[in-house]
């Protein structure tokens, strides 16, 4: 039995997941809850938000997400990936910035809109 | 001769948006939204984060995919906005005459603008160093944690390497992750209080997942460094929230940010005379977040600090939609609006403040939401909302409160119209 707080969502619901019933949640408040549960113990999982940098934009960064979560383990290598990345605004929001990222099938894309300077 | 709106809005982050939005919406057709910053969005722009809009949108966004959707969503209206520009001071109009606005930019220089209503949308801004009074020298590498994270998330500078996180609330936890994603090292987020501010998921998906320690009961009690911050003092704090003599812990790291408290920023509500509520910092309101001055209404961050944006959203377009109808209501019947006698809503033990802090009897016949935080964590407690007798008008029973997390609840007609006034509400607590 392993007791965790939820983070899918602010609520944090405090999950408890039991290893040798096959990773059965109790204490969430919906199904979402009972899936992060059983992948905390058994492949943790987080969305990885971060920056790039943009030239010739209205701001010096463009923030970016990645398209679903990516095993926890690999978020210091995608912050790696991310940071080679040099881009020229305009930039769309939603924008592919690294398909596939590290191969894990997730895109790491905009989350804006990032218009060229003066524009 | 003044520029005319029927609605000016202060600000253009979520508040002003979504005020602005449902505004128009309701038939408002002359809105003016007014924002100091070179684009809208507000504070959303540099909460790169995700989380935002479970309650809103039924999907989690980043700040920035938050802002952009309503950003979208009032392109598509006919509402102005004018950016870079900063309001100077708002001049309430008495007895039904319009509001003055006074504003000032490099295009069109000072403005004198007129409005039937206006919303009060400005957000807050964060407590300082010199707010807490920390001791020590005054060096570089301080920060205010929102300040670091605009610097790091949109002007793209790194602003430190071995970070100490003074205070706990959801912007510090929030940068302990972000400064550490970057390369820094955060050695420890302290916070006095013994429990903390911010949400708990925030405890675990920014402390716990990068093994930050918390320390809970301690605070900064000296800096150091000559030029740039080269140590940072940490003591142990008591009941008394006092620092304990031998407990000193020191941390050499090069900066210091601070997460230590949110104020709505009501410079000009005061001004304009508006009544302020000492608890929240921000204005009194009715239901409908309407100020002591008719036409004038306030909503989000500048009324009293949220956790979520969801809520701010959902409270602005109440404020939005009650502007329009004031509009219209003044438009049907020139003149000052007949005063309503109001019902007062208290916070009675275990609760810090309400908002609204009272009812028009108009939400007697709808129903009113109640939020209000708590001054304690708590197991298992009930929400009582009794009347002017004792009387107890409805229970909420709750298994978690904790003063980082807002609360509300919602009365429904049928209790409110049996009750007499004034309202309070307090907490219970269930022994287990």
């Amino acid at each position: 039995m392993k007791e965790l707080v939820c983070i899918v969502c602010p609520r944090g619901c405090r999950l408890t997941v039991d290893e040798e019933q096959g990773y059965k949640v109790t204490g969430n408040s919906c199904p979402r809850g009972a899936e992060y549960g059983r992948t905390e113990l058994q492949n943790p999982t987080r969305t990885l938000t971060t920056t790039v940098c943009v030239a010739g934009g209205l701001h010096r960064r463009l923030p970016v997400r990645t398209n679903r979560a990516i095993p926890k383990a690999l978020l210091p290598a995608a912050m790696a990936e991310a940071a080679r990345v040099r881009l020229q605004a305009p930039v769309a929001a939603g924008q592919i910035i690294i398909p596939n990222l590290l191969g894990t099938g997730a895109d790491l894309i905009a989350s804006r809109a990032m218009p060229a300077a003066g524009a | 001769m003044a520029e005319t709106y029927q609605l000016i809005v202060i600000g253009g982050g979520p508040a002003g948006l979504a005020a602005a939005c449902k505004a128009w919406e309701q038939g408002l057709r002359r809105v003016l939204v007014l924002e100091r910053d070179c684009e809208l969005g507000g504070i959303l722009n540099q909460c790169i984060h995700n989380g935002f809009g479970l309650h809103r949108f039924g999907e989690e966004l980043t700040g920035p995919e938050y802002a952009g959707r309503y950003i979208a969503m009032l392109a598509e209206t006919g509402v102005e906005v004018r950016l870079d520009t900063m309001v100077l001071q708002l001049v309430p109009g008495r007895d039904g005459h319009p509001h003055e606005v006074h504003a000032v930019n490099g295009k069109q220089g000072y403005q004198v603008l007129q409005a039937q209503a206006v919303v009060l949308a400005m957000g807050c801004r964060e407590r300082t160093r010199g707010a807490i009074s920390i001791p020590g020298e005054r060096p570089s590498g301080i920060f205010t944690a929102g300040a670091a994270q605009r610097f790091l998330n949109i002007e793209g500078y790194m602003v430190g390497r071995r970070v100490v996180i003074l205070g706990s609330g959801d912007i510090g936890l929030i940068m302990a992750r972000r400064m550490t994603l970057e390369g820094a090292k955060v050695l420890a987020c302290v916070e006095l209080m013994p429990y903390s501010g911010g949400l708990t998921r925030n405890i675990v998906q920014c402390l716990q997942d990068y093994n930050i320690p918390l320390y809970l009961s301690h605070t900064v009690t000296d800096i150091r460094g000559h030029d740039r911050v080269e140590q940072v003092v940490v003591s142990r704090v008591g009941p008394d929230r006092q620092p304990i003599p031998g407990t000193e812990m020191v941390f050499d790291c090069d900066t210091l940010l601070l997460s230590v408290g949110l104020i709505p920023e009501n410079e000009l509500s005061r001004g304009a005379g508006v009544e302020i509520d000492p608890r929240t910092r921000g204005p009194v309101v009715a239901e409908n977040r309407e100020t002591s001055i008719p036409g004038i209404f306030a909503c989000g961050n500048v009324l009293h600090v949220h956790d979520l944006v969801d809520f701010v959203s959902a409270e602005s377009e109440r404020a939005g939609a009650a502007a329009a109808q004031y509009v219209q209501a003044q438009d049907a019947a020139p003149g000052a609006p007949a005063p309503a006698a109001a019902i007062p809503v208290q916070a009675g033990e275990g609760v810090s403040y309400t908002v609204p802090q009272h009812l028009h009897p108009a939400a007697l016949a709808a129903g009113a939401e109640l939020f209000f935080r708590v001054r304690r964590v708590t197991k298992t407690a009930n929400i009582l909302v009794e009347d002017a007798n004792g009387a107890r008008v409805a229970k909420f029973a709750r298994t978690h409160l904790a003063p980082g997390e807002m609360e509300n609840i919602t009365l429904p007609a049928a209790l409110l119209a049996r009750a007499t006034p004034p309202l309070t509400v307090r907490i219970e607590e269930v022994q287990a």
